[in-house]
């Protein structure tokens, strides 16, 4: 159960935080150059933090009390190669999605 | 005709493929956030208020955890410091706009606003600033209304759909998807695997703070790997000029 005020803690801030992001430059700092190694570091914050965020749900799903289970992790590995080779979101979840339903069959 | 307008219809023309990324994204959130307890309206307002999809994924994630305030809003702000780029970038064609204008492209910023309009603005380099502002908001518009009809809807399907199907998963399929779809690059690549290796190491440290410094170390390792993978082309660039190192 989420507890109530976190929840709209979250809303305010994160929103705002967020916000406070995409105003930046656009509406406060103009045209000042960022670092160089700012730069390099924004590049790689989605591929640093959305992978961390789900690996121990993968490796120790809740779900299984644990355990890690085969069909999951396949289900990741086939994510992520057709996300490499697709290099289309929604090709690489679709072909996740199927392997998770399917691969439990295969596998039995 | 003006101009501008047309900018604008061009943008919404263009956006319209996004549906198929932003409509099922928007459905799925509806759908975990109802899992989650969360109502109708305090989905709607978390959507219209954070307007990120990974970064409210992220947070619905960690409060369900349990997880610690602090750490749910650094990780969501965290998950959006891409966006800061986003600003930069669009700045030299945009900042020319009045501040109360630049004030409402802000809150527009997202991930398929950004990508169109950069590669409009440099394909067609001729286009005035309103004709660049007015593509700009084209871009986002239809986006803006599907997100939220398509979290309405996820919200009503998530109070219909059984816990057997194993909806927990869907979470760490989208975030992987969204990742191995963004390797682009080997730097890309090493930060993915430093952060992971890190954040599983880390496991044991109090809750979701391994994913903190699991992040920030990844988030390094692209950008030494990048400097990196520079300073060798540099050198090869020096034909036949000694090394220093």
């Amino acid at each position: 159960m989420i507890d109530r005020w976190t929840f709209w803690a979250v809303v305010v801030v994160l929103g705002l935080g967020t916000y406070l992001i995409r105003l930046s430059f656009l509406g406060l700092l103009g045209n000042r150059p960022l670092p160089i190694w700012l730069v390099r570091a924004l590049r790689y914050t989605a591929v640093a933090v959305l992978p961390a965020l789900v690996a121990p749900a993968v490796l120790w799903p809740p779900a299984t009390g644990g355990a890690p289970d085969p069909a999951r992790l396949a289900t990741v590995a086939v994510t992520l190669l057709a996300g490499i080779m697709t290099r289309n979101m929604i090709a690489a979840i679709g072909a996740g999605g199927a392997a998770f339903y399917l691969l439990p069959l295969l596998i039995g | 005709m003006s101009n501008p307008r047309r900018a604008f219809f061009r943008g919404a023309g263009q956006s319209l493929p996004f549906f198929v990324v932003i409509v099922p994204f928007a459905m799925l959130f509806g759908v975990l956030s109802a899992e989650a307890g969360l109502g109708p309206w305090e989905t709607q307002i978390f959507s219209v208020s954070v307007f990120a999809g990974a970064s409210q994924l992220a947070a619905l994630q960690l409060m369900q955890d349990q997880a610690p305030l602090l750490v749910i809003l650094a990780t969501g702000l965290a998950v959006n410091l891409r966006m800061m780029m986003y600003s930069v970038a669009l700045t030299p064609h945009l900042g020319g706009a009045p501040l109360g204008v630049r004030a409402v492209i802000a809150y527009f910023l997202v991930d398929q606003s950004f990508a169109l309009s950069m590669a409009e603005f440099e394909k067609r380099a001729a286009l005035s600033g309103a004709e660049k502002v007015a593509f700009f908001f084209g871009t986002v518009a239809p986006l803006t209304v599907m997100w939220n009809i398509a979290t309405a809807i996820g919200v009503q399907m998530g109070r219909a759909v059984p816990e057997s199907w194993g909806l927990d998963f869907a979470m760490p399929i989208t975030f992987i998807g969204m990742t191995a779809a963004m390797l682009r690059s080997r730097p890309h690549g090493v930060a993915m695997v430093v952060s992971v290796g890190v954040t599983l190491l880390l496991w044991a440290m109090p809750y979701g703070t391994g994913l903190l410094v699991g992040a920030a170390a990844g988030m390094a390792a692209g950008a030494i790997a990048e400097a990196r993978i520079e300073a060798r082309a540099m050198r090869r660039v020096r034909v036949g000029g000694k090394s220093h190192d």
